[in-house]
């Protein structure tokens, strides 16, 4: 079953999502990856103001392709997750609520997802193209001198996702694999 | 002697960069579809043909695959009998780097310092590595590569006495380690022997090989079977959401190495695998 969820994400809706759960995320999202995210750590440590207020937001890690004419974003897949993780955790604990990338993330990660009740989903790697055409606006928002690195302020409509740590601290890349290992025998007699 | 004027490869380089990230080659989307036939975990085969769906959008809209369109790695064979005129062949492939990467609407992805990191906004410079070869043909390969795949690649300096299983039992431990983060399904790119250095190139030149072809050696080519089926039986899947399809091809390149060592290197590629070549 796939859930459609409209953000800003609350309590209610981080409650009822599951690991494996596929959902359509429609809304505004924000993008970030490693150059944004250690400017927004900085500017955290150092007692300021973030370029946009993260409570109950959800970041997308994507540096997406310049756009064509007419286009509001390039190709615009995401990008590896684990090289956030050593900025994930204050971000958590100053209110962001999601966070959409794919791959692997840490124990301090995973702790701190459990800890202020936030989500982990992973969108499609590798089809950029596709996912594109669910982003129908982009605004940079910081740092435009970082280029595709910058922070962008992103309308999405029915972008598709999975939960793959949900608040409880599973983690969908274990118990995926480990479904399929126990039921394979059921698919390749 | 044949004369080819810089501006040819320059040219060539800039189409090169774009059709590579725009269109899937003929044997990957084979691959894929070979896959997802015999893909039956449902979460897997919905992402298979979501890859592919991808790669149709890719191409009918002339637009990137992938966000990452990569770091340029761009190969050259040169025949001895050739020789380059209108200015520096070096100069020449950049500029079409950065041709292809303004115009093609690419992502600029490259920084002039590792640790300064300040984006250079035309994706230079380009990885270049020069053949030179007999005759007079001159050849160019274009391999865009992502760092999702590449920052999950490793290499190791095995003993000897470690032999076929050793390699084996390393490339299992990297495709685990590896496990959603390259996009899988994914391409593996392995080189065997040489030095440290040498190895790493063979892995990246194993990846250039039409996933049709199996090494020509009838072991090595073996070798390549074993590993696609016990990488395939790790249960990693498409993404990582579990499934048969972890990787879509292993490809083995050799070379000569020491009475010492034994090199290993392992190239990790995403299922696009981007590459193109042409001749001049």
């Amino acid at each position: 079953m796939i859930k459609r969820i409209t953000m800003p994400l609350t309590e209610e809706i981080i409650k009822d999502l599951k690991v494996g759960d596929s959902v359509l995320l429609t809304g505004i999202i924000y993008t970030a990856r490693d150059a944004a995210h250690k400017r927004l750590v900085t500017l955290i440590s150092e007692g300021k103001d973030l370029p946009f207020d993260i409570k109950g937001q959800v970041i997308y890690y994507v540096g997406p392709t310049p756009a064509k004419e007419g286009q509001p974003i390039g190709s615009a897949g995401p990008t590896t997750s684990y090289r956030m993780d050593p900025y994930t955790p204050i971000l958590l604990q100053k209110g962001l609520k999601g966070m959409i990338g794919k791959g692997t993330r840490n124990q301090e990660v995973m702790e701190a997802i459990k800890q202020c009740s936030a989500v982990y989903f992973a969108a499609i790697g590798g089809a950029a193209a596709m996912t594109a055409k669910c982003v129908k606006s982009s605004e940079v928002i910081a740092y435009e001198d970082l280029g595709a690195e910058a922070i962008r302020k992103l309308y999405v409509e029915d972008f598709p996702a999975v939960v793959v740590i949900d608040k409880k601290g599973n983690n969908y890349y274990e118990i995926g694999q480990q479904n399929y290992l126990k039921t394979r025998d059921q698919f390749y007699l | 002697m044949r004369d080819i004027h810089v501006s040819k490869v320059t040219e060539t380089v800039k189409k090169l960069c774009i059709d590579a990230n725009y269109y899937l080659t003929d044997d990957i989307r084979e691959r894929l579809e070979e896959a997802r036939a015999q893909e039956k975990f449902p979460i897997a085969n919905n992402i298979l043909d979501i890859l592919i769906k991808n790669a149709d959008i890719a191409s009918n809209e002339e637009r990137p695959m992938c966000q990452d369109t990569g770091m340029a790695v761009v190969f050259l064979e040169i025949g001895q009998e050739v020789h380059i005129v209108g200015g520096s062949l070096e100069e020449a492939v950049n500029e079409g780097v950065r041709q292809g990467y303004i115009e093609g609407y690419l992502r600029k992805s490259v920084v002039a310092d590792p640790i300064e990191r300040i984006n250079t906004n035309d994706n230079t410079p380009a990885i270049i590595y020069y053949t030179i070869t007999s005759g007079d043909s001159f050849k160019i390969t274009v391999a865009p590569k992502g760092f999702g795949s590449e920052n999950m690649s490793q290499i190791k300096m095995l003993k000897p006495a470690d032999g076929v299983e050793g390699i084996k039992e390393f490339v299992l431990q990297v495709v685990k380690d590896a496990g959603p983060n390259p996009c899988p399904p994914i391409v593996v790119g392995i080189g065997i022997g040489g030095t440290f250095d040498k190895a790493a190139l063979l892995a990246k030149k194993a990846l250039l090989r039409s996933t049709n072809e199996r090494n020509h050696h009838p072991f090595y080519a073996e070798l390549e079977n074993q590993l696609l089926t016990e990488i395939n039986a790790l249960g990693i899947g498409p993404q990582g959401f579990g499934g048969r399809t972890t990787a879509l091809a292993v490809n083995i390149e050799t070379y000569a190495t020491h009475i010492a060592g034994l090199p290993v290197a392992v190239n990790i590629n995403c299922h696009a695998t981007r590459h193109g070549e042409a001749s001049l």
